[in-house]
């Protein structure tokens, strides 16, 4: 994989994970480019598109668009659950999450991202597994915290 | 406010999210921030040092403001040092904004390189993880030079948790993708595949419970997916035994797609399918099995039919793999109720509002073509043309512009079909596929009649595509009488109709239309008055555009002044075109990148190949199989851009212009102009040439040289590429070793657009360059004449001037060959006499010569009576030592001119040819203008 791209259906990136090594204003530019054309997709088409010399696959949930880019050999229907597996965890870990759960922990789903994929590859497929790590992460808080401030 | 708020929650940052929130106006927004920057800012800056904690905190601020799009200038430095922190979420932020703005700041880099290092060596499987995870997830060049000799080593260390060696995999398995040349795969390779058993430990043991990775019913979905995919990377097994087993692997999964769903989830089905279609890619792969190969085909024309999209998208695109296949191919052929059920599917794919599924179903459409069903897929091509969407319009036009010429059995069908793409599609209709229907039509004389009578007919409509004029005029212009017969299509009901549509089109368009009307009048004698008439109005012969003007004049003096012969000659029929690659071809492989297009020329022509043998399509397509100037193929007709025709020959149509002069333009094509500066100082000169890109495109791949048998010439290097429009200066040092005859070449090779430019040019080095002026007075010159007396000491040339002698001109002349012009050395003032040293390495010759112009005497019977003998012509002469004596004299009437040249040099000669190309010259110097022609 490529790139991950959490967007709402207004437009506004929630979240981004590159995997290739781009410039600001490269990132930028596909960004704009991918939001626009997945945004102006009607709801029954398939989940795929050609773009440039990538497949796009994506797939929405509630508000927000999840949009992968992967490369000529990569299985596509892998994808729509690797997209669907990331979805579940951000439920299990929010409990029932919203698009505002993503906003306002955004760090966190960032840290639950990178336990499930690395360097673009799944590397955690099991939920049970996913989880533990980032339960433990944030027990290892709570006993070296200070506190709330 | 957050919903949830768990684990380590930084209200502040909650609390700053939430106003950016309830900002109204983006002016809001930005004023916020930039308070929140401010503060900040200050934090870092203040004398207090920061906690952990706070540090985390505006770091993470950092952080979100970036991720909203806005510019950050600072903090970096406080993130680098959350890596050395010892908690955990510390340390997670700090990775986490440096993998998000990472920045190529070296001093920060070796910072972040040193926390990296140090938690690899942490023996943390925590810390070691998120390390990892950095590396990977950043994959630069920067990252791969600094660890990739690193992980290898933590990958198969004894001691490292499973975990950790996971992670280490996954990323020594980016680097390995961006940087293959960093990652020492060959000492690790066999050591890793070792892990391979391993990571099926890891899987069986870390789960003892295997339900973790079973996913909505499908064991392990992702692990099968991976294995499968690695199993492409190989050739199917020799060994039968597990052959055999995978066959039966492969089988289990194609007969659990026809098992019921244990699910009605989408997950369920997507998971099992996404194995079931890395099995069949795999199958296809193999490419060996028949019954495998059928059984996917069959599983495939199933799914063509799911109400499910994907799942239609997705057979389309392992059909097309199927179809490009070679041996699976055939399989596919018996079973052929399938595959025109496929076709028939993919063609109500059409249909599918879904641009993604009609893009698919093309790519089957063409992948599946053949001569049999070529003329319904084409047909439904053109159909859909109509309604296709912007996006796909010209890969469908070069589609359908391919497949009509592969698998035209009579031409009459591709004419029609490319005229239809032309009257249905006109904007997406590039040059490629214009260009290509001219070869064919020229390179086939059975289709020319019936080519001339269509175009004739789509011309009629009154308003059709500047193609289809362009296609018309070039036809109508070689084959119009073909139908001239036709009383309707009489050649003046042709030329009205073609100038009708005149003033509609564009000046490349009219300039075309212009090179027909002068075929017509080649053709039909009969409206050569009508169409002088148009050429000789305003509108053409005063023409803003200057190649629209070029051609009216040019044109209309060619058909006022040639005879029929000429104008036969010069306008006769465009020779056949070289067979080569079909340049639609070449531009829908760029197109589609090479990967991309199943390729029919190699894959396809073998399986149809006995149909193909008794059938000369091939012939025009693709006898050459080797194409070295695809790219432009008519272009050479036309003014545009022009190939050397004759790579090899040498150019020296502007060489005499430069015996008497040093600065000029030496070569001139459609493409490239090369001019010169020289300066000659002794036996040594210094030659700039100029090479300027007429082009808008650049030149690749520049290269040039010369090549000399007698003098001594160094080039300096130049610059492979010349920008368009732009000029490049190669400087050349010239040395004059001893006396030669033959002048140095120029050989320049590069690109232009693909194709290869050979141009060689005669450089304008002659012996005369070398010559040193010399003043002497008129006893010592006529003393030296008079010494020069042996015959191979003197060379005369007795010769017709061809433009009227003019004194001024004269002496230029003289000055510019390199001698000192002597006044008053002669007594008879018309005369005109000079002296020089030719400087060579070697050694010095010293030269005397005297021009004698008769403006009165009659023009001798021939040239029967050599001056020499003439008693009033004091001949012989020369300096102590030198070996040749020039003499020349001038006789006749007014405008005739003879030369006498006489030597005991052996190359003298080369003098004497010199100074006839001067004398021959007109008074400007320039060389009669070519009358260029354009057919």
């Amino acid at each position: 994989m490529q790139f991950m791209l959490l967007f709402s259906r207004q437009g506004k990136l929630r979240l981004q994970k590159w995997y290739v090594p781009l410039s600001d204003k490269e990132k930028k530019k596909i960004t704009r480019e991918l939001v626009q054309t997945v945004l102006a997709r009607k709801p029954k088409m398939c989940s795929f598109l050609e773009w440039r010399d990538l497949k796009i696959v994506y797939k929405r949930y509630a508000s927000l668009y999840f949009c992968c880019a992967i490369e000529d050999q990569d299985n596509e229907l892998i994808t729509l659950e690797i997209i669907h597996r990331y979805v579940e965890l951000l439920d299990k870990y929010f409990g029932s999450v919203c698009e505002l759960d993503i906003i306002f922990n955004f760090e966190k789903a960032y840290f639950i991202l990178d336990e499930f994929l690395l360097g673009g590859e799944a590397q955690e497929t099991s939920k049970k597994n996913v989880l533990k790590a980032i339960e433990q992460a944030d027990l290892s808080y709570f006993s070296f915290s200070r506190g709330w401030i | 406010m957050p919903a949830v708020s768990k684990g380590d929650g930084m209200r502040g940052l909650a609390v700053f999210i939430s106003d950016i929130r309830n900002c109204k106006s983006k002016e809001a927004e930005i004023k916020r921030i930039n308070k929140e920057l401010a503060n900040i800012r200050s934090k870092f800056k203040g004398d207090k040092a920061l906690d952990g904690y706070s540090k985390k905190k505006y770091v993470c601020k950092l952080l979100f403001i970036f991720l909203l799009g806005h510019d950050i200038d600072f903090g970096h430095m406080e993130a680098v040092n959350l890596l050395s922190s010892n908690k955990y979420t510390e340390k997670q932020i700090g990775y986490l904004f440096i993998s998000v703005l990472v920045n190529s700041n070296s001093d920060l880099i070796r910072l972040i390189n040193n926390g990296i290092k140090n938690d690899l060596a942490s023996r943390n499987p925590t810390f070691m993880n998120l390390a990892l995870h950095c590396i990977a997830n950043v994959g630069s060049r920067e990252m791969a030079e600094a660890f990739a000799s690193e992980i290898p080593r933590v990958l198969v260390a004894g001691d490292t948790m499973d975990s950790v060696k996971q992670s280490a995999a996954l990323c020594l398995l980016r680097l390995n993708r961006t940087s293959p040349d960093l990652v020492p795969m060959g000492e690790w390779t066999t050591r890793v595949v070792h892990l391979l058993n391993d990571q099926h430990l890891i899987v069986t043991s870390a789960s003892i419970d295997l339900q973790d990775y079973t996913y909505y019913f499908v064991a392990a979905p992702w692990l099968s997916v991976k294995l499968l995919r690695l199993l492409q990377c190989y050739p199917p097994p020799e060994d039968a035994a597990l052959r055999s087993r995978l066959t039966e692997c492969l089988e289990t999964i194609l007969n659990k797609a026809q098992e019921p769903p244990k699910s009605k989830k989408v997950q369920h089905s997507n998971a099992k399918n996404a194995v079931l279609f890395e099995a069949i890619a795999l199958i296809i792969h193999h490419d060996s099995e028949p019954t495998l190969l059928v059984r996917a085909c069959n599983q495939l024309g199933q799914f063509l039919q799911h109400r499910e999209t994907n799942l239609r998208y997705l057979a389309l695109e392992s059909m097309c793999t199927l179809a490009s296949s070679e041996f699976s191919h055939e399989a596919v052929k018996t079973h052929m109720e399938t595959v025109i059920n496929a076709l028939k599917v993919s063609l109500a794919q059409f249909g599918s509002r879904d641009v993604s599924v009609r893009q698919r179903a093309v790519d089957l459409l063409y992948a599946m073509c053949d001569r049999s069903n070529a003329k319904q897929i084409v047909a439904e091509m053109l159909s859909y043309l109509e309604t296709a969407d912007y996006s796909i319009r010209e890969e469908i036009v070069l589609k359908v512009a391919i497949l009509a010429e592969k698998y035209a059995v009579d031409y009459t069908w591709y004419v029609d079909t490319i005229l239809n793409l032309i009257r249905i599609a006109g904007d997406y209709v590039s040059e490629e596929v214009w260009y290509r229907v001219i070869q064919i039509v020229i390179n086939r004389d059975d289709v020319q009649g019936y080519a001339a009578k269509t175009v004739f007919e789509a011309l009629q409509a009154p308003a059709c595509h500047e193609n289809l004029v362009k296609v018309g005029g070039y036809i109508l212009g070689e084959f119009g009488n073909l139908i001239a017969g036709d009383s309707r299509s009489s050649p003046l009901v042709q030329f009205n109709l073609l100038h009708s549509k005149f003033h509609l089109c564009s000046v490349p368009t009219r300039a075309l239309l212009l090179s027909a009307y002068i075929k017509f009048i080649n053709l039909f004698p009969e409206v050569k008055a009508t169409i002088q008439d148009v050429l000789r109005s305003d509108s053409q012969l005063r023409n803003a555009d200057v190649e629209l003007q070029q051609r009216a004049v040019e044109y209309l003096r060619l058909s006022c002044i040639a005879s029929t012969d000429i104008l036969a000659t010069v306008l006769e029929e465009m020779p056949p075109f070289p067979e080569r690659e079909s340049s639609i071809l070449a531009k829908l492989k760029k197109k589609k990148g090479p990967g991309k297009l199943p390729d029919m020329d190699d894959s396809r022509r073998s399986v149809n190949g006995s149909t193909d043998s008794t059938h000369s399509f091939t012939d025009v397509l693709n006898l050459n199989p080797a194409p070295s100037s695809g790219a432009n193929l008519l272009i050479d007709v036309f003014s545009e851009s022009s190939a050397p025709a004759a790579a090899t020959d040498v150019s020296e149509e502007n060489f005499p212009r430069f015996v008497c002069k040093n600065n000029g333009v030496i070569y001139e094509n459609q493409l490239l102009q090369i001019g010169l500066k020289s300066e000659y100082r002794q036996n040594l000169g210094r030659m700039y040439v100029f090479y300027g890109n007429k082009t808008s495109t650049q030149f690749l791949s520049f290269s040039s040289s010369v090549s000399s048998s007698d003098l001594n010439v160094h080039s300096k290097a130049v610059d492979p590429v010349i920008e368009g429009g732009a000029q490049m200066q190669q400087i050349l040092n010239i040395e004059c070793v001893s006396d030669f005859s033959d002048a140095p070449v120029l050989n320049i090779q590069f690109r232009y657009g693909g194709a290869l430019q050979n141009i060689a040019v005669k450089l304008p080095v002659m012996l005369n360059k070398f010559f040193q002026p010399t003043e002497m007075m008129s006893q010592d010159f006529f003393q030296r004449w008079k010494q020069l007396g042996a015959p191979q000491q003197e060379v005369q040339k007795i010769f017709k001037a061809k433009h009227p002698m003019d004194t001024e001109v004269a002496k230029a002349k003289i000055l510019g060959f390199g001698v000192a012009l002597l006044d008053g050395v002669d007594p008879n003032p018309a005369n005109f006499v000079g002296a020089g040293v030719v400087h060579t390495k070697t050694t010095q010759v010293g030269c005397l010569l005297r021009l004698e112009p008769n403006m009165q005497a009659q023009t001798p019977n021939g040239n029967a009576a050599p001056p020499a003998t003439d008693p009033s012509f004091p001949f012989g002469a020369g300096l102590p030592g030198s070996h040749l004596g020039i003499c020349s004299r001038c006789r006749g009437e007014q405008g005739d001119g003879f030369v006498g040249l006489k030597g005991t040099w052996p190359k003298s000669h080369e003098l004497k040819v010199a100074f006839d190309l001067a004398s021959f010259l007109p008074p400007d110097g320039r060389v009669c203008e070519r009358l260029l022609l354009r057919t």
